[in-house]
Protein backbone atom coordinates (compact mmCIF):
# COMPACT_ATOMS: atom_id res chain seq x y z
CA UNK A 1 0.00 0.00 0.00
CA UNK A 2 1.29 3.62 -1.22
CA UNK A 3 0.95 4.34 2.89
CA UNK A 4 3.46 6.68 5.31
CA UNK A 5 5.37 4.00 5.98
CA UNK A 6 6.86 3.99 2.72
CA UNK A 7 9.10 6.71 3.32
CA UNK A 8 12.05 6.15 1.62
CA UNK A 9 12.94 9.27 -0.05
CA UNK A 10 10.21 12.04 1.35
CA UNK A 11 11.29 15.39 2.33
CA UNK A 12 10.42 17.38 5.40
CA UNK A 13 10.80 14.93 8.37
CA UNK A 14 13.72 16.99 10.35
CA UNK A 15 17.33 16.23 11.23
CA UNK A 16 17.89 13.05 13.00
CA UNK A 17 18.08 13.01 16.96
CA UNK A 18 20.92 11.37 18.33
CA UNK A 19 20.64 10.04 21.86
CA UNK A 20 24.15 9.53 23.88
CA UNK A 21 24.11 6.69 25.77
CA UNK A 22 20.97 5.72 25.00
CA UNK A 23 18.80 2.85 26.79
CA UNK A 24 17.63 -0.50 24.89
CA UNK A 25 14.12 0.76 26.08
CA UNK A 26 13.00 3.99 27.33
CA UNK A 27 10.21 3.06 29.79
CA UNK A 28 9.02 -0.68 31.30
CA UNK A 29 6.16 -0.42 29.53
CA UNK A 30 8.06 -0.52 26.31
CA UNK A 31 9.84 -3.57 27.01
CA UNK A 32 7.16 -5.41 28.12
CA UNK A 33 5.35 -4.73 24.48
CA UNK A 34 8.47 -5.65 23.00
CA UNK A 35 8.26 -8.96 24.64
CA UNK A 36 4.86 -9.69 24.41
CA UNK A 37 4.65 -8.95 20.70
CA UNK A 38 7.09 -11.52 20.21
CA UNK A 39 5.23 -14.13 22.65
CA UNK A 40 2.05 -13.55 21.56
CA UNK A 41 3.43 -14.27 18.08
CA UNK A 42 4.42 -17.69 19.30
CA UNK A 43 1.12 -18.85 18.92
CA UNK A 44 1.58 -18.67 15.18
CA UNK A 45 -1.90 -17.22 14.19
CA UNK A 46 -0.19 -14.73 12.42
CA UNK A 47 3.45 -13.96 10.85
CA UNK A 48 6.02 -11.57 10.65
CA UNK A 49 4.53 -9.93 7.37
CA UNK A 50 1.11 -9.57 8.64
CA UNK A 51 2.38 -7.99 12.13
CA UNK A 52 4.37 -5.30 9.79
CA UNK A 53 0.98 -4.69 7.47
CA UNK A 54 -1.28 -4.06 10.49
CA UNK A 55 1.00 -0.97 11.69
CA UNK A 56 1.54 0.01 7.89
CA UNK A 57 -2.55 0.31 8.29
CA UNK A 58 -2.63 2.75 11.31
CA UNK A 59 -4.07 5.99 9.75
CA UNK A 60 -0.99 8.47 8.74
CA UNK A 61 -1.44 11.11 11.01
CA UNK A 62 -1.48 8.65 13.98
CA UNK A 63 1.10 6.52 12.84
CA UNK A 64 3.60 9.93 13.20
CA UNK A 65 1.98 10.84 16.00
CA UNK A 66 2.32 7.53 18.16
CA UNK A 67 5.69 6.09 19.34
CA UNK A 68 7.35 3.24 18.07
CA UNK A 69 6.27 0.51 20.71
CA UNK A 70 2.46 2.40 20.78
CA UNK A 71 2.56 1.44 17.03
CA UNK A 72 3.45 -2.11 18.29
CA UNK A 73 0.23 -2.18 21.39
CA UNK A 74 -1.81 -0.93 18.38
CA UNK A 75 -0.65 -3.69 15.82
CA UNK A 76 -0.55 -6.44 18.53
CA UNK A 77 -4.14 -5.53 20.13
CA UNK A 78 -5.63 -5.90 16.68
CA UNK A 79 -3.65 -9.18 15.80
CA UNK A 80 -5.52 -10.16 18.95
CA UNK A 81 -8.47 -9.42 17.74
CA UNK A 82 -8.61 -10.55 14.88
CA UNK A 83 -7.26 -14.15 15.56
CA UNK A 84 -9.89 -14.76 18.36
CA UNK A 85 -7.29 -15.00 20.53
CA UNK A 86 -8.27 -12.42 22.71
CA UNK A 87 -11.96 -10.63 22.49
CA UNK A 88 -13.10 -6.80 22.21
CA UNK A 89 -14.83 -7.52 25.85
CA UNK A 90 -11.98 -9.02 26.75
CA UNK A 91 -9.53 -5.72 26.26
CA UNK A 92 -11.99 -3.55 27.50
CA UNK A 93 -12.89 -5.00 30.65
CA UNK A 94 -8.97 -6.43 31.31
CA UNK A 95 -10.24 -9.76 32.39
CA UNK A 96 -10.19 -12.76 30.62
CA UNK A 97 -14.38 -13.40 29.48
CA UNK A 98 -16.17 -16.02 32.24
CA UNK A 99 -16.68 -18.96 30.23
CA UNK A 100 -12.97 -19.20 28.62
CA UNK A 101 -10.40 -22.31 29.41
CA UNK A 102 -6.93 -21.41 30.63
CA UNK A 103 -4.70 -21.71 27.95
CA UNK A 104 -0.55 -22.77 28.19
CA UNK A 105 1.41 -20.78 26.71
CA UNK A 106 3.80 -21.90 23.56
CA UNK A 107 6.53 -20.27 24.41
CA UNK A 108 7.69 -20.62 28.00
CA UNK A 109 10.68 -18.93 29.65
CA UNK A 110 12.23 -22.75 29.01
CA UNK A 111 12.08 -21.87 25.55
CA UNK A 112 13.44 -18.51 25.33
CA UNK A 113 16.99 -19.60 24.98
CA UNK A 114 16.15 -21.60 21.73
CA UNK A 115 13.75 -19.18 20.21
CA UNK A 116 16.62 -16.31 20.39
CA UNK A 117 18.86 -18.77 19.29
CA UNK A 118 17.11 -20.09 16.21
CA UNK A 119 14.67 -17.65 15.24
CA UNK A 120 11.93 -17.81 12.65
CA UNK A 121 14.14 -18.27 9.21
CA UNK A 122 12.05 -16.95 6.07
CA UNK A 123 14.12 -18.62 3.57
CA UNK A 124 12.43 -21.73 1.78
CA UNK A 125 14.19 -25.29 1.16
CA UNK A 126 12.20 -26.10 -2.04
CA UNK A 127 13.24 -25.33 -5.65
CA UNK A 128 11.79 -22.80 -7.48
CA UNK A 129 13.37 -21.72 -10.98
CA UNK A 130 15.02 -18.31 -10.64
CA UNK A 131 13.57 -15.61 -13.17
CA UNK A 132 16.82 -13.79 -13.25
CA UNK A 133 20.54 -13.92 -12.90
CA UNK A 134 23.41 -12.27 -11.63
CA UNK A 135 24.62 -9.04 -13.48
CA UNK A 136 21.20 -9.05 -15.25
CA UNK A 137 19.68 -5.95 -15.95
CA UNK A 138 16.08 -5.88 -14.43
CA UNK A 139 13.57 -3.14 -13.20
CA UNK A 140 11.61 -3.17 -10.94
CA UNK A 141 7.34 -2.98 -12.29
CA UNK A 142 5.65 -0.59 -11.20
CA UNK A 143 2.96 -2.37 -8.59
CA UNK A 144 0.72 0.11 -6.68
CA UNK A 145 -1.17 -2.57 -4.42
CA UNK A 146 -4.00 -1.83 -1.91
CA UNK A 147 -1.82 -4.23 0.11
CA UNK A 148 1.01 -5.59 1.87
CA UNK A 149 4.36 -4.93 -0.01
CA UNK A 150 8.13 -4.59 0.06
CA UNK A 151 8.98 -2.93 -2.55
CA UNK A 152 9.23 0.43 -1.72
CA UNK A 153 7.82 3.51 -3.79
CA UNK A 154 11.07 5.41 -4.53
CA UNK A 155 12.43 1.60 -6.48
CA UNK A 156 9.16 1.33 -8.58
CA UNK A 157 9.25 1.94 -12.58
CA UNK A 158 13.40 2.13 -12.03
CA UNK A 159 16.41 0.01 -13.69
CA UNK A 160 18.51 -1.91 -11.59
CA UNK A 161 20.90 -4.62 -11.87
CA UNK A 162 20.57 -8.16 -9.96
CA UNK A 163 23.22 -7.96 -7.95
CA UNK A 164 23.24 -11.56 -5.50
CA UNK A 165 20.78 -14.04 -5.90
CA UNK A 166 20.17 -15.35 -1.88
CA UNK A 167 17.95 -18.05 -2.81
CA UNK A 168 14.17 -18.89 -2.15
CA UNK A 169 12.43 -17.12 0.19
CA UNK A 170 8.91 -16.49 1.70
CA UNK A 171 7.22 -13.45 -0.41
CA UNK A 172 5.75 -10.80 2.14
CA UNK A 173 3.52 -9.87 -0.11
CA UNK A 174 1.30 -11.87 -0.34
CA UNK A 175 1.95 -14.26 3.35
CA UNK A 176 0.60 -10.83 4.94
CA UNK A 177 -2.21 -11.36 3.53
CA UNK A 178 -2.85 -15.66 4.69
CA UNK A 179 -2.51 -15.42 0.45
CA UNK A 180 0.17 -18.25 0.93
CA UNK A 181 4.19 -18.19 1.38
CA UNK A 182 4.52 -17.87 -2.52
CA UNK A 183 8.18 -19.01 -2.12
CA UNK A 184 10.47 -17.22 -4.72
CA UNK A 185 14.13 -16.13 -5.37
CA UNK A 186 15.09 -13.21 -3.16
CA UNK A 187 18.04 -10.82 -4.82
CA UNK A 188 19.71 -7.78 -3.93
CA UNK A 189 19.09 -5.42 -6.90
CA UNK A 190 21.28 -2.90 -7.08
CA UNK A 191 19.85 0.79 -8.29
CA UNK A 192 22.07 3.77 -9.28
CA UNK A 193 21.76 6.81 -7.36
CA UNK A 194 21.38 9.01 -10.11
CA UNK A 195 18.64 6.27 -11.72
CA UNK A 196 16.44 6.87 -8.49
CA UNK A 197 17.06 10.39 -8.04
CA UNK A 198 18.25 12.47 -10.82
CA UNK A 199 21.13 14.17 -11.38
CA UNK A 200 21.04 15.66 -7.35
CA UNK A 201 22.98 12.19 -6.61
CA UNK A 202 26.43 11.49 -7.02
CA UNK A 203 27.29 9.05 -9.62
CA UNK A 204 29.08 6.76 -8.10
CA UNK A 205 26.52 6.08 -5.75
CA UNK A 206 23.88 3.22 -5.31
CA UNK A 207 20.86 1.66 -3.73
CA UNK A 208 20.57 -1.75 -2.89
CA UNK A 209 17.22 -3.15 -2.58
CA UNK A 210 15.98 -6.45 -1.79
CA UNK A 211 13.30 -7.69 -3.84
CA UNK A 212 11.86 -11.21 -4.90
CA UNK A 213 10.75 -12.35 -8.65
CA UNK A 214 7.50 -11.18 -8.78
CA UNK A 215 8.56 -7.48 -8.20
CA UNK A 216 11.05 -8.09 -11.49
CA UNK A 217 10.61 -7.59 -15.32
CA UNK A 218 13.79 -7.79 -17.29
CA UNK A 219 14.76 -4.46 -18.62
CA UNK B 1 -14.76 -2.68 6.43
CA UNK B 2 -12.54 0.45 6.30
CA UNK B 3 -15.20 2.52 9.05
CA UNK B 4 -14.57 -0.91 11.07
CA UNK B 5 -11.24 -0.47 10.84
CA UNK B 6 -10.65 3.17 12.20
CA UNK B 7 -13.11 2.11 14.54
CA UNK B 8 -11.42 -0.65 15.61
CA UNK B 9 -7.96 1.36 15.89
CA UNK B 10 -9.86 3.82 18.01
CA UNK B 11 -11.00 1.34 20.08
CA UNK B 12 -7.19 -0.73 20.40
CA UNK B 13 -6.01 2.83 21.33
CA UNK B 14 -8.63 3.60 24.45
CA UNK B 15 -9.21 0.16 25.92
CA UNK B 16 -7.09 -1.75 28.38
CA UNK B 17 -7.36 1.15 31.06
CA UNK B 18 -7.46 4.38 29.18
CA UNK B 19 -10.00 6.78 29.51
CA UNK B 20 -8.72 10.18 27.96
CA UNK B 21 -6.87 10.81 24.24
CA UNK B 22 -3.27 9.68 25.12
CA UNK B 23 -0.63 12.73 24.67
CA UNK B 24 2.09 10.81 22.69
CA UNK B 25 5.66 11.43 22.45
CA UNK B 26 6.63 11.99 18.98
CA UNK B 27 8.85 9.28 17.52
CA UNK B 28 11.49 11.84 16.27
CA UNK B 29 11.14 14.12 18.97
CA UNK B 30 11.96 11.20 21.73
CA UNK B 31 15.89 12.02 21.77
CA UNK B 32 16.35 12.20 25.49
CA UNK B 33 13.18 9.60 26.01
CA UNK B 34 12.13 11.62 28.77
CA UNK B 35 8.31 12.55 29.48
CA UNK B 36 7.13 8.97 28.40
CA UNK B 37 3.44 9.37 28.52
CA UNK B 38 2.25 7.28 31.27
CA UNK B 39 -1.38 6.03 29.14
CA UNK B 40 0.56 2.90 27.09
CA UNK B 41 2.03 1.62 30.77
CA UNK B 42 -1.36 2.10 31.80
CA UNK B 43 -2.62 -0.09 28.70
CA UNK B 44 0.30 -2.16 29.19
CA UNK B 45 0.02 -3.10 32.17
CA UNK B 46 -3.96 -4.79 31.26
CA UNK B 47 -2.83 -6.20 28.48
CA UNK B 48 -0.21 -8.18 30.22
CA UNK B 49 -2.38 -9.43 32.93
CA UNK B 50 -5.22 -10.60 30.36
CA UNK B 51 -2.79 -12.21 28.18
CA UNK B 52 -1.47 -13.79 31.88
CA UNK B 53 -4.34 -14.46 33.09
CA UNK B 54 -5.62 -16.22 29.87
CA UNK B 55 -2.67 -18.56 30.16
CA UNK B 56 -2.02 -16.67 26.37
CA UNK B 57 1.66 -15.24 27.84
CA UNK B 58 4.19 -16.66 30.76
CA UNK B 59 5.16 -14.11 32.39
CA UNK B 60 9.06 -15.65 33.45
CA UNK B 61 9.31 -15.18 29.40
CA UNK B 62 8.93 -11.99 29.45
CA UNK B 63 10.98 -10.95 31.81
CA UNK B 64 14.02 -13.60 30.20
CA UNK B 65 13.25 -12.17 26.44
CA UNK B 66 13.84 -8.57 28.12
CA UNK B 67 16.85 -9.26 29.70
CA UNK B 68 18.40 -11.15 26.72
CA UNK B 69 18.02 -7.86 24.65
CA UNK B 70 19.01 -5.51 27.48
CA UNK B 71 22.12 -7.29 28.74
CA UNK B 72 22.80 -10.18 26.59
CA UNK B 73 22.77 -9.72 22.98
CA UNK B 74 23.62 -6.50 22.00
CA UNK B 75 26.88 -4.39 19.71
CA UNK B 76 29.42 -6.29 21.75
CA UNK B 77 28.45 -8.95 19.62
CA UNK B 78 28.67 -7.48 16.18
CA UNK B 79 32.68 -5.59 17.04
CA UNK B 80 33.95 -9.47 18.44
CA UNK B 81 33.11 -10.07 14.78
CA UNK B 82 34.91 -6.76 13.00
CA UNK B 83 37.81 -7.66 15.11
CA UNK B 84 38.25 -11.11 14.00
CA UNK B 85 37.60 -9.49 10.26
CA UNK B 86 40.24 -7.28 10.58
CA UNK B 87 43.11 -9.52 12.58
CA UNK B 88 41.71 -12.75 10.06
CA UNK B 89 41.53 -11.98 6.70
CA UNK B 90 40.46 -15.54 6.04
CA UNK B 91 37.81 -15.65 8.54
CA UNK B 92 36.85 -11.93 6.91
CA UNK B 93 36.34 -13.57 3.25
CA UNK B 94 34.06 -16.26 4.80
CA UNK B 95 32.33 -13.65 6.74
CA UNK B 96 31.69 -11.61 3.17
CA UNK B 97 30.65 -14.93 1.34
CA UNK B 98 28.41 -16.46 3.84
CA UNK B 99 27.76 -14.10 6.26
CA UNK B 100 25.62 -16.87 8.41
CA UNK B 101 28.20 -19.90 8.84
CA UNK B 102 31.19 -17.35 9.71
CA UNK B 103 28.70 -15.48 12.60
CA UNK B 104 27.84 -19.36 13.71
CA UNK B 105 31.57 -19.77 14.27
CA UNK B 106 31.65 -17.23 17.19
CA UNK B 107 28.26 -18.35 18.15
CA UNK B 108 26.05 -15.35 16.61
CA UNK B 109 22.88 -16.21 14.74
CA UNK B 110 19.05 -16.47 15.33
CA UNK B 111 15.75 -14.01 15.96
CA UNK B 112 15.82 -10.79 13.46
CA UNK B 113 19.75 -12.17 12.01
CA UNK B 114 18.23 -15.43 10.63
CA UNK B 115 19.88 -14.42 7.14
CA UNK B 116 23.19 -12.08 7.17
CA UNK B 117 24.67 -10.10 4.81
CA UNK B 118 27.84 -8.35 5.57
CA UNK B 119 29.56 -5.65 3.55
CA UNK B 120 32.94 -4.13 4.08
CA UNK B 121 34.04 -0.29 3.90
CA UNK B 122 37.25 0.60 1.66
CA UNK B 123 38.72 3.43 1.04
CA UNK B 124 36.93 3.50 -1.99
CA UNK B 125 33.55 2.29 -0.94
CA UNK B 126 31.31 3.05 2.29
CA UNK B 127 28.28 1.54 2.90
CA UNK B 128 25.16 2.65 5.45
CA UNK B 129 22.75 0.37 6.20
CA UNK B 130 18.24 1.72 6.66
CA UNK B 131 14.94 0.17 6.86
CA UNK B 132 12.56 2.66 5.46
CA UNK B 133 9.89 0.55 5.22
CA UNK B 134 9.92 -0.66 9.32
CA UNK B 135 12.76 -1.07 11.20
CA UNK B 136 14.67 -4.21 9.85
CA UNK B 137 17.95 -4.16 12.37
CA UNK B 138 20.45 -6.87 12.62
CA UNK B 139 19.70 -8.46 16.56
CA UNK B 140 22.14 -10.62 17.10
CA UNK B 141 25.10 -8.43 16.18
CA UNK B 142 24.02 -5.07 17.46
CA UNK B 143 21.16 -5.65 19.69
CA UNK B 144 17.69 -3.72 19.33
CA UNK B 145 17.77 -0.67 17.22
CA UNK B 146 18.22 3.42 18.37
CA UNK B 147 15.39 5.43 17.98
CA UNK B 148 17.24 7.59 15.52
CA UNK B 149 17.32 4.52 13.18
CA UNK B 150 13.39 3.76 13.58
CA UNK B 151 12.67 7.75 13.30
CA UNK B 152 11.23 9.30 9.99
CA UNK B 153 14.29 11.35 9.31
CA UNK B 154 16.17 8.63 9.18
CA UNK B 155 14.56 6.19 6.73
CA UNK B 156 13.40 8.96 4.63
CA UNK B 157 16.68 10.41 4.14
CA UNK B 158 19.25 7.98 4.32
CA UNK B 159 18.08 6.44 0.31
CA UNK B 160 18.07 10.33 -1.07
CA UNK B 161 20.73 11.98 0.69
CA UNK B 162 23.42 9.24 2.19
CA UNK B 163 25.59 11.60 2.07
CA UNK B 164 23.71 15.02 3.50
CA UNK B 165 22.93 12.24 6.30
CA UNK B 166 26.19 11.07 7.00
CA UNK B 167 27.49 14.80 6.74
CA UNK B 168 24.90 15.98 9.36
CA UNK B 169 25.74 12.75 11.65
CA UNK B 170 29.55 14.02 11.29
CA UNK B 171 31.07 11.88 8.54
CA UNK B 172 31.82 13.80 5.13
CA UNK B 173 32.97 11.75 2.39
CA UNK B 174 34.91 13.11 -0.47
CA UNK B 175 33.59 12.39 -3.75
CA UNK B 176 35.93 9.55 -4.58
CA UNK B 177 34.23 7.32 -1.83
CA UNK B 178 31.12 5.69 -3.45
CA UNK B 179 28.20 5.35 -1.33
CA UNK B 180 26.44 2.04 -1.30
CA UNK B 181 22.99 1.95 0.56
CA UNK B 182 21.44 -1.11 2.32
CA UNK B 183 17.99 -0.72 2.55
CA UNK B 184 16.40 -3.50 4.29
CA UNK B 185 13.11 -4.86 2.27
CA UNK B 186 13.82 -8.79 2.72
CA UNK B 187 14.32 -10.72 6.02
CA UNK B 188 18.04 -10.41 5.58
CA UNK B 189 20.13 -8.06 7.96
CA UNK B 190 23.01 -6.47 7.08
CA UNK B 191 26.37 -5.49 9.06
CA UNK B 192 28.91 -2.95 8.19
CA UNK B 193 32.44 -4.16 8.92
CA UNK B 194 34.16 -1.03 8.68
CA UNK B 195 38.11 -0.01 8.33
CA UNK B 196 40.51 -0.70 10.60
CA UNK B 197 41.85 2.78 11.80
CA UNK B 198 45.60 3.09 11.06
CA UNK B 199 47.76 3.13 14.01
CA UNK B 200 46.10 -0.09 15.90
CA UNK B 201 48.41 -2.00 14.44
CA UNK B 202 49.68 -3.82 17.31
CA UNK B 203 46.51 -3.84 19.30
CA UNK B 204 45.01 -7.51 19.98
CA UNK B 205 41.28 -8.26 18.61
CA UNK B 206 39.56 -7.63 22.51
CA UNK B 207 41.56 -4.46 22.11
CA UNK B 208 40.19 -4.03 19.05
CA UNK B 209 36.59 -4.95 19.59
CA UNK B 210 36.69 -2.48 22.21
CA UNK B 211 37.37 0.30 19.56
CA UNK B 212 34.05 -1.13 17.82
CA UNK B 213 30.56 1.44 17.94
CA UNK B 214 27.44 0.49 16.68
CA UNK B 215 27.46 3.28 14.81
CA UNK B 216 30.45 2.15 12.39
CA UNK B 217 28.69 -0.95 11.86
CA UNK B 218 25.37 0.51 10.68
CA UNK B 219 27.55 2.69 8.65
CA UNK B 220 27.00 6.07 10.03
CA UNK B 221 30.82 6.37 12.02
CA UNK B 222 33.87 5.22 11.31
CA UNK B 223 35.81 3.58 14.00
CA UNK B 224 38.53 6.10 15.48
CA UNK B 225 41.84 4.94 16.75
CA UNK B 226 42.55 4.90 20.15
CA UNK B 227 43.98 8.17 21.47
CA UNK B 228 47.13 7.89 22.63
CA UNK B 229 47.82 9.41 26.32
CA UNK B 230 50.74 11.83 27.01
CA UNK B 231 51.57 12.34 23.07
CA UNK B 232 50.24 14.26 20.36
Amino acid sequence: MNGVHDMGGMHGMGPIQLEKNEPVFHARWEARVFALNRLVGAWGKWNIDASRHVKELIPPAEYFRISYYEKFLVGMTELLVNSGLVTRAELESGKPARDSKKMNPPLTVDKVPLFVARGVPASRDVTVEAKFRVGQRVRARNLNPTGHTRLPRYARGKPGTIERDHGVFVFPDTNAHFLGENPQHLYSVRFAARDLWGDQAAPQDAVYVNLWDTHLEPA
Amino acid sequence: MDGTRRGFLKAALTAAGATTTPLYAQDQGRGSGQAVPSDPALRVKSLESLLVEKGLVDPKAVDALIDTYEHKIGPRNGARVVARAWVDSAYKQRLLANADAALAELGYGGLQGEHMVAVENTPAVHNLVVCTLCSCYPWPVLGLPPVWYKSAPYRSRSVIDPRGVLRELGLDLPASVAVHVWDSTAELRYMVIPERPAGTETLGEEQLADLVTRDSMIGVAKVSAPQVRGRL
